[in-house]
C-alpha cells in the first residue's frame, strides 16, 4: 500500500473537519445498532423453533378466553402433533417497572413444545411434584438475584384468588436456560393446575393455545382446520404461525420495520449529503495539488482511486468505530428492564452494518473522484 | 525510449501552435512556432506576460496538446500519446519545477520527493535511497523530515528540484523557479540548476522574466505574442 500515506495524510489535512464528519458517520452507525437491536427484541423472537408451530388465539382479540375444552379437539385434528396453554397472568413484581412475563402452563407438555428452553432433569421433577412451584428463565433470576429455593410473591392484575387477594406466592423450584441466543429467558412460568383451582373466576378457560403440526409444510393447510373445527362457536379461533403472532403484537406499536427502515433512511441520506459535501470541498481545495500529482504522471484512474479511497477510509473507519459502540452498548442487554428481552445486535446486521458504510464510502466518493479525475492538468495548474 | 533527432536535438517543436477557446472567443496564444534544443542544453524561454512562454512549456511537458503542429521528445511525438500513455510518459521522462514550488503541505520533504518514484516499481529501499541522494543533491538531508511550513521559500523550491530530478529524467522543466524568491535564495537554486546541467548533463528549458536567471543558461529565446523573435547564446 504504498499510497497509503497519501490517503492517510489528505484526511489529517483538516483535522477538524475530517474528525466532525467521521463523528457523525459513527453517530449514524451508532443509530443503525439500536435500531437493529429494537427491531430485533420486536419482531426476531421465536423464529427458529416456531417454524412448526402455530398458536391459536380467539378470532375478535388476544385478550379474550378460549374454552379449556378445545385442546382434545385441536389434538385430534389430521397434522395436529400436540397442543398446549397458556394464559396471561400479568403479574407486578414489587414495582410495575419489573416487568416480565408469567404464565400458567401444564409443565411437561410445556416443556415438550419448547424445547429450546433449557431445564436441568431434577429441576423439571420437582416442578412436577411442586404445586406452587414455578421456573423461571436465567435473566430474570439473575436481575432479582432468585435462586432455586426462593419464595416469590407477585401481584396479578387480572386474577384474584378466591380469598379475593391478587397476590399470588410461588416456590421457584427451577431455572431455565436458552437453547439459541433468541431463546427468551425472562418469563416465569408456574402450574395450570394450581392456577385453575385458586383462581376466582374464569375457571376453565385459558389465553391462547400451541400446537405442533407433524409438517411444516401442511402448516398453513393445518391453521385451516383448526379455524374451521370452531368456526360458529362462541369462541371462534385465529391460528397463525409463531412468528407471525409475535409480529402482529409488535405491529400494535407500529410497523416496526417500515419505522426503522425510514428512520434509518432519513439519517443515513443525510449523512450520504454531509460526507459528500465534505469529500467535494476537499477535492476542490486540493484541485492545485490534484494538477501537480497528475502533472508528475499520476493517470486520471489513479487519482480517482485516490479520491475514493479517501472517502471509503473515512466512511469505514466511522461504520466500523459505529458498530463496534452499538455493539458494546447492546450487548449490556434489555435497556427497558423487561420490555424487550430478546434485544442484541444481531451478527448479520453487523455485516450489514459494515456493506453500508462501504457503500456510503463509495457513493460518496464517486461524483467527487469524478471530477478529480477530468481535471485538465494545465487548468488545474493555474488554479494554484 | 527513442533516440535524439538526427542533429542531435531532444526536443523539436515543429509549426506549433495553440489556441484557447473561451465562450465565443478564440485566442490564439502560439503561432506557427518552430523550436530545436539540443540534448544537455539549459535553454531560457524569456517574454512579457501573455507571450505563450507557460504554455509553450506545458506543451513540451505533455501537460496540453498543441492545436496544430508536433512536439517531439527524443523522437517520441508525445502530442499523439492517449492521456494514459502521456501521464505514465511524463512520469519517465518529465521532470517539473514550479514557480510556487507546489509541495503538497500534508507530506514531509521526504514524501514529496518521493511521489514521483511511486509511479515505479521501485521498493520502499529503493525509493528511499534515491529520495536521499536528491536531498543530498540539493543540499537538504537535514530536512528531510520537515514540512513545507517548516521550510524557507528557497529550500521548498530546492525541495521541489529534488522532487524533479529524483526519477533523472530525460528533460527537467522550470517554469518560473525563481519567481517567488529573494535574489539570494534564487541565486542559490539557479547555482544548482547549472550544477545540474554541467555537472550532470541536465537539459533543462526554464521559463524567466527576469534576465538575471536567464544569464545563467546556455541559451535564450524570446517569445512574443506566441512567436519566437530573438534569440541569444550565453
Amino acid at each position: 500500500m504504498k499510497f497509503w500515506h497519501l490517503i492517510w495524510s489528505d484526511l489529517r489535512r483538516k483535522k477538524t473537519r475530517t474528525v466532525l464528519t467521521l463523528l457523525s458517520i459513527v453517530v449514524a452507525f451508532v443509530l443503525f445498532g439500536f435500531l437493529s437491536a429494537i427491531k430485533q427484541a420486536l419482531t426476531g423472537g421465536v423464529v427458529l423453533e416456531g417454524a412448526n408451530r402455530l398458536i391459536v388465539r380467539h378470532k375478535v382479540s388476544i385478550i379474550q378466553m378460549l374454552p379449556q375444552s378445545y385442546q382434545q379437539r385441536m389434538e385430534r385434528i389430521p397434522g395436529v402433533a400436540a397442543a398446549t396453554h397458556q394464559t396471561w397472568f400479568g403479574g407486578i413484581y414489587q414495582d410495575p417497572k419489573n416487568f416480565f412475563m408469567q404464565n400458567p402452563v401444564i409443565p411437561e407438555e410445556f416443556l415438550d413444545m419448547h424445547p429450546e428452553m433449557v431445564l436441568a432433569a431434577d429441576q423439571k421433577q420437582a416442578w412436577l411434584k411442586t404445586r406452587t412451584g414455578a421456573v423461571v428463565g436465567r435473566k430474570t433470576a439473575e436481575r432479582f438475584k432468585w435462586k432455586v429455593g426462593d419464595k416469590v410473591p407477585i401481584q396479578s392484575s387480572i386474577w384474584s384468588q378466591k380469598s379475593g387477594s391478587f397476590m399470588w406466592e410461588f416456590d421457584i423450584v427451577g431455572i431455565y436456560d436458552g437453547r439459541d441466543k433468541n431463546t427468551d429467558t425472562t418469563p416465569l412460568f408456574f402450574r395450570y393446575d394450581y392456577f385453575d383451582e385458586a383462581r376466582r373466576g374464569g375457571k376453565g378457560l385459558v389465553g391462547w393455545y400451541t400446537i405442533r403440526v407433524t409438517d411444516p409444510a401442511r402448516a398453513a393447510d393445518v391453521a385451516k382446520l383448526v379455524d374451521a373445527e370452531f368456526e360458529n362457536s362462541s369462541a371462534e379461533t385465529k391460528t397463525e404461525p409463531e412468528g407471525a403472532f409475535v409480529q402482529a403484537w409488535a405491529q400494535q406499536i407500529g410497523d416496526i420495520a417500515l419505522i426503522t427502515a425510514s428512520i434509518l433512511g432519513a439519517v443515513f441520506f443525510t449523512i450520504l449529503l454531509v460526507t459528500g459535501n465534505t469529500i467535494s470541498q476537499s477535492v476542490r481545495e486540493r484541485t492545485g495539488e490534484l494538477g501537480v500529482l497528475k502533472a508528475i504522471g499520476f493517470t486520471n484512474t489513479q487519482v480517482l482511486g485516490l479520491v475514493l479511497a479517501e472517502s471509503c477510509l473515512v466512511a469505514v473507519l466511522g461504520g466500523i468505530v459505529g458498530l463496534s459502540v452499538a455493539w458494546l452498548l447492546t450487548s449490556r442487554g434489555d435497556p427497558t428492564g423487561g420490555l424487550l428481552p430478546l434485544y442484541f445486535f444481531p451478527v448479520h446486521d453487523v455485516l450489514i452494518g459494515v456493506a453500508l458504510s462501504v457503500a456510503l464510502g463509495l457513493v460518496t466518493g464517486f461524483f467527487p473522484a469524478l471530477q478529480a479525475m477530468r481535471l485538465r492538468v494545465a487548468e488545474a495548474l493555474r488554479r494554484i | 525510449m527513442s533516440e535524439p533527432s538526427k542533429d542531435g536535438a531532444l526536443v523539436v517543436v515543429d509549426g506549433v501552435e495553440k489556441v484557447f477557446h473561451r465562450g465565443s472567443e478564440d485566442i490564439q496564444v502560439l503561432k506557427d512556432l518552430h523550436l530545436k534544443v539540443p540534448a544537455g542544453e539549459f535553454l531560457a524561454l524569456m517574454g512579457p506576460s501573455g507571450s505563450g512562454k507557460s504554455t509553450l512549456l506545458n506543451l513540451i511537458g505533455g501537460l496540453d496538446r498543441p492545436t496544430r503542429g508536433t512536439v517531439s521528445i527524443a523522437g517520441e511525438n508525445v502530442d499523439r500519446l492517449s492521456d494514459r500513455l502521456l501521464a505514465a510518459w511524463r512520469a519517465r521522462h518529465i521532470g517539473f519545477v514550479f514557480q510556487l514550488y507546489n509541495l503538497l503541505p500534508v507530506l514531509t520533504a521526504e514524501r514529496n520527493v518521493e511521489l514521483p518514484l511511486l509511479l515505479t516499481h521501485l521498493s520502499k529501499a529503493e525509493r528511499r535511497e534515491h529520495v536521499a541522494a536528491a536531498l543530498e543533491m540539493v543540499g537538504l538531508s537535514q530536512r528531510a523530515h520537515h514540512y513545507p511550513r517548516q521550510l524557507s521559500g528557497g529550500e521548498q523550491q530546492r525541495v521541489g528540484i529534488a522532487r524533479g530530478i529524483v526519477t533523472d529524467p530525460t528533460l527537467l522543466l522550470c517554469d518560473e523557479p525563481t519567481g517567488d524568491l529573494d535574489r539570494k535564495a534564487g541565486d542559490e537554486v539557479l547555482n544548482l540548476l547549472q550544477a545540474l546541467n554541467r555537472e550532470q548533463g541536465k537539459t533543462i528549458i526554464m521559463v524567466t522574466h527576469d534576465p538575471h536567471a536567464s544569464a545563467r543558461a546556455s541559451r535564450t529565446v524570446y517569445l512574443n505574442k506566441g512567436q519566437l523573435t530573438n534569440e541569444q547564446q550565453a
